[in-house]
């Protein structure tokens, strides 16, 4: 086992609003990292997102703010027409220009949190119809860190996993189901180094 | 660090075992005090993720491999400062950026402004003036614009200079006018331009009561009292510290029930100014200076 888990952060496009539903929705209430979302939105989008993926899950769910702190038991989403970068505790947004047409780009957040976090970041590629996120994947795990990817065929659309797959040939890829309990016994096998996890 | 953007995937190179973030740290702080102290332009204070990714584009754009390469080119070639002020300093934004804000802007600013017999405006950290000219029209066609006066600043003065041309990229006019009709626009979006070679030349009378100046908000005092500051997203690339200095500023820049309006994803909430306004309007982030 590696160094122990400080983030996860996943990455989203078409299909995503189910896909998060279901991951999010499967974590125990007391997960112990934060988990950052980067899900491909309109530029005018609001926090409908953040609502309707706190109706699922028992985690407390933020629509980021300028240099949010990074706390455990919290998921936060990247806000439409912003890049969210991971810093020390904390997110800070950009209005920088879009990565591959896209802002928020899942590639700019993946390689801010490896950079910051290096092996204690776990990346996750979940469905899309774009090859976003297969380049900030490679970044983690260059960095020491972890990737997980929604097999291709339990996504709704396969490209973005598939495109991953190909960059990260290393990564865990699991249908959709398995990839909450996953990630619970990544992080609890880390965490249970410093102390151990109540049940 | 890696290649940002530009890296194939497969082209990866296994670098974990050689980057070092401590030693990155140190690199970046060592190229800020330099440029700080030997150009004058303080990035000590930003926010590091943003100023990181910023400087590693402007790494791979040379062809250089590391932090320390590129400071000394910054440091004995000038014409390269100049490249790395622009790659810091320059934000991008749209006309009508955040439609829902000039609406909101409409609905609860401007009745308060039409109280005053003379409006002063502070665009902070303006860059290429797409914001300042949205204001300028908002204002003409709530007919506050004549009594207004609009201090538009930036630290950079390549974009203050296009600022002041109003000229805008043709090819984004369709997303403007979408915007200003989001925005509540009241006549055609393109009664405000003429089309000239491959730019939008904005109405001149847009800027008559527009004053475009530099202004370092970093480094900066005050320089006059203002009933509205409008400060978008500029903020974003400060650290927290410096985020807390800039809205002493602001406080102190206010009139008392002047407005302050920041990004929509914007907070007072980690500065030591929140108890000091009143919300207007939260989601937009307006609020009124109260006490």
């Amino acid at each position: 086992m590696t160094a122990s888990a400080s983030i996860i952060v996943v990455g989203a496009s078409w299909g995503g609003l189910a896909a998060l539903s279901r991951l999010l929705g499967s974590l125990p209430d007391d997960f112990g990292v934060p988990v950052a979302v980067v899900q491909h939105r309109s530029k005018n989008a609001d926090a409908l997102l953040a609502s309707l993926l706190q109706d699922v899950t028992g985690l407390r769910v933020v629509d980021v703010e300028d240099k949010e702190a990074l706390e455990p038991r919290s998921v936060y989403i990247a806000p439409a027409n912003y890049h969210m970068l991971v810093d020390w505790g904390h997110l800070t947004l950009t209005t920088d220009p879009l990565v591959r047409f896209s802002r928020p780009s899942i590639d700019v957040t993946f390689m801010s949190a490896a950079d910051t976090y290096m092996t204690s970041t776990i990346g996750v590629v979940l469905t899309g119809a774009n090859d976003d996120g297969s380049r900030g994947l490679r970044h983690i795990v260059n960095r020491g860190g972890r990737a997980v990817i929604q097999s291709p065929e339990s996504a709704e659309s396969r490209t973005m996993p598939e495109a991953a797959r190909i960059a990260v040939p290393e990564a865990d890829v699991l249908p959709l189901d398995e990839i909450a309990a996953h990630l619970t016994s990544m992080v609890s096998a880390a965490q249970a180094k410093p102390h151990v996890r109540a049940v | 660090m890696a290649l940002q953007i530009a890296a194939t995937p497969a082209a990866s190179e296994g670098d974990g075992s050689t980057y070092d973030p401590d030693l990155e740290r140190i690199e970046i702080s060592l190229l800020l005090e330099g440029v700080y102290r030997h150009y004058g332009f303080d990035f000590r204070s930003y926010a590091f993720a943003s100023i990181r990714r910023r400087l590693w584009k402007r790494i791979e754009a040379e062809g250089l491999a590391t932090i320390s390469e590129l400071q000394a080119h910054i440091l004995h070639d000038p014409p390269m400062m100049e490249k790395l002020l622009l790659d810091l300093s320059i934000n991008v934004t749209a006309m009508f950026r955040d439609p829902s804000f000039y609406r909101a802007f409409r609905e609860h600013v401007i009745p308060l402004l039409r109280t005053y017999p003379f409006i002063r405006l502070w665009h902070a950290g303006c860059a290429t003036g797409e914001e300042v000219y949205s204001m300028a029209i908002l204002l003409q066609e709530e007919g506050l614009y004549d009594r207004s006066r609009i201090y538009a600043t930036d630290i950079n003065e390549v974009v203050l200079r296009k600022a002041k041309e109003g000229i805008f990229p043709l090819d984004r006019m369709q997303e403007y006018t979408e915007n200003y009709i989001a925005a509540g626009g009241k006549r055609a979006f393109s009664d405000y331009y003429v089309a000239r070679y491959d730019g939008a030349l904005f109405s001149p009378g847009l800027t008559k009561n527009v004053v475009f100046s530099l202004h370092n908000l970093v480094t900066d005092r005050s320089f006059a009292e203002f009933n509205v500051i409008l400060c978008r997203n500029v903020m974003i690339y400060f650290d927290k510290a410096l985020q807390g200095k800039v809205h002493g500023l602001f406080y102190e820049s206010l009139a008392q029930f002047g407005i302050l309006v920041l990004g929509s994803k914007e907070s007072l909430r980690f500065s030591s100014c929140e108890d000091k306004y009143d919300q207007i309007n939260g989601p937009e982030k307006i609020f009124r200076k109260a006490r």
